[in-house]
């Protein structure tokens, strides 16, 4: 069956243009006969033309997936298939890649031959999840393909209401502001969760993402329900000399600007020798200094992370931003990863046991109260986890003593 | 048919066993980095081994042979090993300064931008859009190859006040996320129900428990049960659409885009910010969104003439206040821009802190 390349007047225009073209490349893989892809991105080409004539997009869901799993294709029935049969079916398969998105060649090609026997020939790298989105397949073709990507050593995805792929910062791999392991926290969590992930029984999704500092480089605090960033506890690293010779780079005044002048807690100072001030005690471990100074400043040597809980976006009762619920904890030893996964089942068991349907844990959050959650994972309070105390008296205080005493006898700890 | 596999429930590989051997002899071990030039960074370890990365942009959307031709300049420069960013650049690493300059040639030459890196427009999160997502006002591929062709320089320099991070999003769950500047769909208009389906295809209850404002309830319609959209409550954000196919939120029309700004992720000087609405009504202008480029350049021109260095967008816009922001880019400001949803008092002025 040999069909013509449909015409795309619309597409065509966003060939042009300095930044790679997805048009070229989708054009690429129709241009030809023979091969699965060509006849998959033909159809596609039409249907995508039809959309931005349109302005509607023509993708239903439906039910394809993998023997053993529930979840990680994402089905795509076209609406128009009588007017692109070729492309009527294009599901895409989420699969996880190694955590920071490394690489070699002799995977990614291997990824690409299975591909354009099995599928469109069209990958994402990567998808807002965190996933290689393998999109375009025939739902005869699911199992082969996904058969062959899982013998290589790849493992599906994420969907629907399960914990979701992942994604964490480069971390100790090539930075040296990382708190803590990224790839490694990542790993050991997202490992531990397959069951969750595959056979997804949940209220609604469940994401984790890791982040090696406050720099947030993986974007967790506000998308995922379990966001993890590295900090540290004991005073941060300097070398004067380097402050000197950045002061001098960047003038004194300019210095005092861009350094000493953005601390959000005023906790920096220029010296009269320039060299640099810091009150650790007032230092939030913002990073802002550390990033303009990289040769100069780092985070302390005592590092370890902070959770904070409940990120997500607008639907349904409106933004959230994780809030703090570990202030810090130690993730060095083969102990504390058991019991950073502890905790992770824990807020896991607890959202399955008490979120409503559809409900993130940001939203049970804010349903049922901080010190409930809190209270259900067995964490304590911490006073790290509020801007400032409560500012209305609508609450009942006939436990004050009590409480009181409890935050007393944790005194002796306070430091941990 | 033959015996069905059992998948091998592996989760997520070893990255050390992709990672570029540097890395590896390095892990942990970095002492500072430094930018030599845009879309170059240098990683010092503490043992004094360097390694450069090389920063490229691509289509994020990659067909086979994209990927095989990054491959091969991986395999001429890298030893094999090849790294993508969050925001679907890729990265390409070697411990031999004299490579990075022939490298950086071969990416231009194949028609990679580099750059992406310190304070430059980064590439923009990029979601699925028309291609490929069942639920899509717009496209998502087009909106960004547009919108990059227009900011390729500033991608390739470093010289905007901080980083800038663009998103886009096709619907309002915005799985774009937060960015200094935000490009998502805001519907305008109520669901168009086709009530002969709704029985069929929708359970309802979970369709009503999905509206956050209450609006939709249970209908009979012509003898079959159904769902009626009270339109004036409705605020038109499309949650009902994804459980509920036959209420079509998506309009050729009145489906128009929204420009956010001031978002962030990061807790760098200020805490994580969300994005503020700035402007709507654009439209859905495929296949190049003139109109959407017109109001980020507008936008991005702004706050590179005015913020300070390393003020991110929602920073510079706190300083200078948002009468400012809104003089200095002439948009208008409206009453839709007054946060009326539950805590939206918060974003009220309750003070006599004010700009003339």
């Amino acid at each position: 069956m040999s069909k013509k390349m449909p015409s795309t007047p619309m597409l065509d225009q966003l060939e042009s243009g300095p930044w790679p073209s997805f048009v070229t490349g989708l054009k690429r893989l129709a241009d030809g006969e023979g091969k699965r892809s060509n006849d998959i991105m033909k159809g596609l080409l039409g249907q995508l033309e039809h959309s931005y004539q349109t302005r509607k997009g023509y993708w239903k869901g439906g039910t394809v997936g993998v023997f053993g799993y529930g979840a990680g294709v994402i089905p795509r029935f076209s609406e128009v298939a009588e007017q692109y049969p070729e492309s009527s079916e294009f599901h895409t398969l989420r699969i996880m890649p190694a955590p920071g998105f490394f690489y070699d060649t002799k995977t990614l090609r291997q990824m690409c031959d299975i591909w354009e026997e099995h599928g469109s020939g069209l990958i994402a790298l990567h998808g807002q999840s965190g996933d290689i989105m393998f999109q375009g397949c025939r739902t005869d073709q699911v199992q082969p393909a996904w058969d062959k990507i899982n013998e290589m050593g790849f493992d599906m995805g994420g969907a629907g209401a399960g914990v979701r792929t992942a994604a964490s910062c480069i971390g100790p791999a090539r930075c040296e502001q990382a708190c803590f392991d990224t790839l490694r926290a990542h790993r050991t969590i997202i490992n531990d969760f397959t069951d969750d992930i595959h056979r997804p029984s949940l209220p609604y999704k469940l994401k984790f993402k890791f982040s090696g500092c406050a720099n947030d480089c993986a974007n967790a605090t506000q998308r995922a329900d379990i966001a993890i960033l590295g900090t540290w506890r004991d005073d941060m690293q300097v070398d004067q000399a380097e402050i000197q010779a950045k002061v001098k780079q960047l003038g004194r005044k300019e210095f005092i600007n861009q350094v000493i002048r953005m601390c959000p807690t005023q906790a920096l100072g220029l010296n009269d020798d320039n060299t640099l001030d810091v009150d650790n005690k007032s230092c939030v471990r913002c990073m802002h200094c550390i990033n303009v100074c990289t040769k100069a400043l780092k985070p302390g040597t005592d590092r370890g992370i902070c959770i904070l809980a409940g990120g997500k976006r607008t639907l349904k009762i409106g933004d959230l931003m994780g809030s703090v619920i570990v202030p810090f904890m130690k993730l060095d030893t083969d102990e504390d990863y058991a019991e950073l996964l502890d905790l992770a089942h824990r807020a896991l068991d607890f959202f399955a046991d008490n979120a409503l349907e559809h409900e993130r844990t940001g939203e049970m959050i804010e349903r049922i109260g901080l010190t409930n959650y809190l209270e259900g994972l067995g964490l304590e309070l911490d006073v790290n986890m509020v801007t400032q105390p409560r500012t209305n008296s609508y609450v009942r205080t006939d436990g004050w003593d009590e409480e009181a005493a409890k935050w007393n006898a944790r005194k002796p700890n306070a430091a941990e | 048919m033959s015996e069905l596999r059992r998948p091998i429930e592996s989760g997520v590989p070893d990255s050390k066993q992709f990672m570029h051997p540097a890395l590896v002899r390095n892990y942990g071990q970095w002492a500072w980095h430094d930018r030599p030039r845009p879309g170059v960074l240098r990683h010092v370890s503490k043992t004094g081994e360097q390694v450069f990365t090389v920063k490229a942009g691509t289509q994020r959307q990659l067909d086979v042979f994209t990927i095989r031709r990054l491959c091969d300049i991986a395999d001429t420069f890298c030893d094999g090993h090849i790294r993508f960013t969050i925001r679907s650049s890729v990265e390409f690493m070697t411990t031999d300064e004299a490579q990075v300059e022939p490298l950086i040639k071969r990416l231009e030459a194949e028609g990679f931008p580099v750059g992406g890196t310190g304070n430059s427009v980064g590439f923009i999160s990029h979601t699925q859009g028309w291609l490929h997502c069942d639920i899509p006002g717009t496209d998502a591929s087009g909106v960004v190859k547009a919108l990059m062709d227009e900011l390729v320089d500033e991608f390739r320099g470093e010289e905007m006040p901080n980083r800038v991070k663009i998103t886009t999003s096709c619907c309002q769950i915005n799985c774009g996320g937060q960015g200094d500047i935000a490009i998502n769909i805001q519907h305008t208009k109520p669901p168009v129900i086709n009530h002969a389906l709704v029985a069929g295809v929708c359970e309802r209850p979970t369709v009503i428990a999905r509206c956050p404002v209450a609006a939709i309830r249970p209908a009979l319609v012509d003898g079959k049960p159904s769902l009626e959209v009270d339109e004036k409550k409705c605020v038109c954000c499309g949650a009902c659409y994804p459980p509920c196919p036959p209420m079509q939120i998506n309009d050729p029309i009145h489906s128009k885009i929204a420009i956010w700004v001031g978002g962030k992720h990061s807790s760098t000087r200020t805490k994580p910010m969300f994005h503020k609405l700035v402007a709507a009504g654009l439209p859905n202008n495929a296949p190049r969104w003139p109109e959407v480029a017109a109001v980020v350049k507008t936008i991005l021109t702004a706050y590179k003439n005015d913020a300070r260095p390393w003020e991110r967008m929602g920073e510079w816009i706190e300083r200078i206040g948002w009468p400012r922001f809104f003089e200095a880019t002439q948009l208008p400001f409206t009453k839709y821009h007054v946060d009326t949803w539950r805590g939206g008092r918060a974003n009220l002025n309750t003070s006599a802190h004010l700009h003339f």
